[in-house]
């Protein structure tokens, strides 16, 4: 039977075809190229629509007089399986590459070629492009918020020394691999709290830094001759016993000596900002908001009816409001709650805000990862004679967590996307950062280039954290 | 064994009601070491505030129960516009990040990634401050198609001015109800009879049908108001006439709808592919045409995957409205929280009053959701 072939190659044509159809398509893609990136109207004799329509109608028909199922050539294939697969696959590729072609120009001067970046005031800034010279010259700022020029090695080192410390798991050998969680989940928070509590905002209190970092030295030291059935217990009542010995029994007159010869200078949390507030308050956010999480989604399952009622009532309150009134509510309306005498830093209260805030989100996600699991496992634990507690630990949360990774990582991702938010009580990450700097008299009209900066950051620092995700998924998939 | 059951709950509701009367004690101290008390009896008083922009008649004099109403209605107006615009990107581009084309594949992936990985502040901030601010000056503006002007000042759009507005609306909902009444009527007929009746054709036609009716016999006439540019001062012009959206509100809108349509368009990625492919040959393999397939076989059990986490997003956008306050779009949390609570003072109320309004559309949502997923779950045997 005869199919109407209308302008089709076959076998024997092909060539002819393929070439008169490799000419049309290069001469529109040549015909849009001069147009966009010199301005050259090589067509503009013809009559306007005609002459703004012609490309994609040469493009059309060169697509379509190349079009064949099989012809043997590689590269033809896969062109006519990806992009040309029929009429309208063809004209959609066809706008996509025009479009990318025509926003390529504007774009590439944007930001390259007529953008400034030397120079240190506004006036360099003459051309049509981008002012890098402005993120140059708030560089700082963006980074750090108001903190002093002078101590910002204190933030530097501090991160520095957590991501070092963080890392250790990946170094650790077999013999310290079982104690990974402990560390992860009891010592690396209380050093980060150390860190960034008394190292970054300094003062006085630096002291009490030094004296936990001395405590936790000692003690890990102590820790390897202490038989492991004890450990546990040992390195979470060790370390505070050496560290409240340490602050009141031993040092302490000598070093309040030091400490009025030579401290780190205090500086408030208001002064903190910038892309390392974004940080911290991500950081301690995580920290928490995920025990807080466990338990909630633990005590939502729970057989006791208060204890369920109550999980259930947090969970669904804290997700039933938008962040925004959250923090609203811990600016203005959570010091009514306390007494007049007692005040709590502002960065406090947001972390605490915004930590429970994500717990009910993350204790949905581990829900569902509870509830995945087969009632078999329950039930296998308890006839092994584990109670409660030892059932979760030891069985079913192992299985529960690994299931529900990519939930825990898009709570997390969307928690670093919240922190902005923080400007509702007047901190000042980032975007709030870009926000005072827009409105400097010497430096407005910049705003364009301030959003763009942060938009390549926070997608850097979001995309890497869902690109890790993914691939611990993969590497804790386990066939059911 | 009792004891260790009501233990640990007797401590959680002993902290419970520790934390609450601490907090109630200390609240209480505080309102009357400042002279407040609580109540809710301010929410009648003058206002005495202006809202730049609201959808009932608003000033001053009105009472702070109608500044929270205002502050409402324009939240309900900028989510229901970024529903209705995320629903059609989200929907689009999922779909083409299911295209075998593999340009096309990829377009929609760099957009899903691009946009959801961004902060949806910082995208309002950057439509606000940074996009909308480099359009013309209302004097500059070229009219698109003749009638819709778009300007740093806002968008202004034609408006239709309306005579018996109300008797059109009545042909509506009669078309609606009767449409509803026709669907069950022919579901009926189709399952003793095995009759199909054109319910879609008869739809279309009821919904042009009685509308036209009541142009004809109800007395209804719309007439088209166009905006015209109007000089201020030397140099300040202005449109009058018309629809004014303002940048606030088109800002946050496409804000909000172009970040949770990439959420939408994962949603029914996942849903269409979690359709198993043995479905869509065995439906083919009894002779249903392609269109039949998707319209039988794949969209129910799509749809069955889709609606619960495409709802959860449309919650979600409805609570990230809330951003508003950021760029002094007049929404419930700035009119309501901010402004009210400002000239109040009464944090507890209002605080309380915003939150009960989000976290009772929650819930309602969450209610229908589970009633929904209930009814349209695969019974299995």
């Amino acid at each position: 039977m005869n199919k109407l072939n209308f302008l089709q190659p076959d076998k024997n044509n092909l060539y002819t075809y393929l070439y008169t159809g490799v000419i049309l398509i290069a001469l529109s893609i040549f015909i849009v190229f001069l147009n966009s990136f010199f301005n050259k109207d090589i067509i503009s004799f013809l009559p306007g629509s005609i002459s703004f329509f012609l490309p994609i109608i040469l493009g059309f028909i060169g697509l379509h007089l190349i079009r064949i199922d099989y012809s043997g050539l590689k590269f033809l294939d896969s062109i006519n399986k990806n992009i040309n697969t029929n009429n309208f696959n063809a004209f959609l590729s066809l706008l996509i590459v025009f479009v990318v072609i025509k926003s390529l120009p504007p774009l590439l001067s944007w930001f390259i070629i007529d953008a400034n970046i030397a120079g240190d005031s506004k006036d360099v800034c003459t051309g049509s492009g981008a002012c890098w010279t402005y993120i140059k010259i708030w560089f700082n700022r963006f980074m750090y918020g108001m903190y002093p020029n002078a101590e910002q090695w204190r933030i530097n080192l501090s991160f520095i020394a957590l991501a070092f410390l963080g890392c250790i798991g990946f170094f650790a050998t077999e013999k310290f691999k079982k104690y990974l969680t402990l560390y992860y989940v009891v010592v690396y928070p209380i050093i980060a709290f150390f860190f960034i509590f008394f190292f970054i905002s300094g003062g006085p209190i630096f002291f009490d830094f030094s004296y936990g970092i001395i405590a936790a030295v000692i003690s890990i030291i102590i820790g390897f001759f202490i038989p492991s059935k004890f450990k546990m217990y040992y390195f979470i009542i060790v370390p505070i016993t050496l560290y409240i010995l340490l602050k009141y029994v031993f040092f302490y007159e000598e070093l309040i000596e030091l400490g009025k010869l030579e401290a780190l200078e205090w500086v408030e949390t208001g002064a903190w900002g910038g892309l390392s507030l974004t940080f911290i308050v991500s950081f301690f956010c995580l920290i928490f908001c995920f025990p807080i999480g466990l338990f909630l989604s633990l005590g939502r399952r729970s057989d006791f009816p208060i204890i369920k009622y109550f999980s259930i009532g947090m969970i669904e309150f804290w997700r039933g409001v938008p962040l925004i009134t959250v923090l609203f509510m811990s600016s203005v309306m959570f010091p009514m709650f306390l007494p007049e005498d007692m005040f709590i830093d502002k960065l406090v209260r947001v972390i605490i805000a915004i930590s429970l805030f994500e717990a009910a989100y993350v204790a949905e996600v581990i829900r569902g990862g509870l509830q995945a699991l087969p009632r078999g496992q329950y039930d296998a634990a308890k006839s092994l004679g584990m109670g409660y507690w030892k059932m979760h630990i030891l069985v079913i949360l192992p299985q529960a967590l690994k299931l529900v990774i990519p939930g825990i990582a898009n709570t997390f991702l969307a928690l670093v996307k919240d922190t902005p938010l923080i400007f509702v009580v007047g901190l000042l990450e980032i975007v709030g950062m870009l926000n005072l700097a827009k409105t400097n008299p010497e430096w407005l009209g910049f705003a364009m280039e301030g959003y763009v900066f942060a938009s390549v950051l926070f997608f850097i620092i979001c995309y890497a954290m869902s690109k890790y995700s993914y691939n611990l998924e993969q590497k804790y998939k386990t066939e059911r | 064994m009792n004891i260790k059951k009501i233990l640990p709950q007797l401590l959680t509701l002993l902290v419970v009601i520790l934390v609450f009367g601490f907090f109630s004690y200390n609240a209480q101290i505080n309102m009357e070491n400042r002279g407040i008390t609580f109540g809710y009896g301010f929410l009648s008083q003058e206002s005495s505030f202006d809202v730049q922009f609201s959808l009932i008649e608003y000033d001053g004099s009105h009472s702070y129960f109608r500044a929270y109403l205002v502050g409402l209605l324009n939240t309900i107006l900028v989510s229901v516009i970024g529903i209705i615009f995320a629903t059609i990107i989200g929907v689009v581009v999922g779909i083409a990040r299911l295209s075998n084309n593999y340009l096309i594949n990829r377009t929609a992936a760099v957009y899903v990634e691009f946009f959801r990985n961004i902060p949806l502040l910082l995208q309002i901030f950057f439509w606000y401050f940074a996009a909308l601010r480099a359009l013309p000056l209302p004097q500059d503006t070229e009219p698109m198609f003749g009638v819709f002007f778009l300007t740093i000042k806002g968008f202004f759009v034609p408006a239709f001015v309306w005579n018996n507005l109300d008797v059109f609306i009545y042909s509506i909902i009669a078309a609606i109800i009767s449409i509803i009444f026709i669907r069950i009527y022919a579901k009926k007929k189709q399952e003793n009879e095995g009759i199909q009746t054109p319910v879609l054709s008869i739809s279309i036609g009821l919904l042009l049908i009685l509308p036209i009716l009541s142009f004809l016999f109800g007395g209804v006439d719309a007439s088209v108001e166009i905006p015209v540019i109007k000089q201020l001062s030397q140099s300040g012009f202005t449109f009058e006439g018309g629809i004014k959206l303002p940048p606030e509100l088109i800002s946050l809108a496409l804000a909000l709808s172009l970040y949770t349509a990439t959420f939408i368009a994962e949603c029914v990625r996942a849903g269409v592919q979690g359709v198993s492919k043995g479905q869509k040959e065995a439906a083919a393999s009894i002779g249903l045409t392609p269109n039949q397939v998707l319209k039988l076989v794949i969209m129910p059990q799509a749809l069955r995957i889709i609606i619960p986490p495409t709802t959860n997003q449309y919650l979600n956008l409805t609570k990230n409205s809330s951003l508003a306050a950021a760029i002094a779009y007049p929404d419930l949390v700035l009119v309501f929280a901010g402004t009210a609570l400002m000239q109040t003072g009464r944090a507890i109320e209002i605080v309380s009053i915003t939150m009960l309004t989000y976290l009772s559309l929650s819930i309602s949502i969450s209610i229908f959701m589970n009633w929904y997923n209930k009814k349209i779950a695969i019974k299995e045997k």
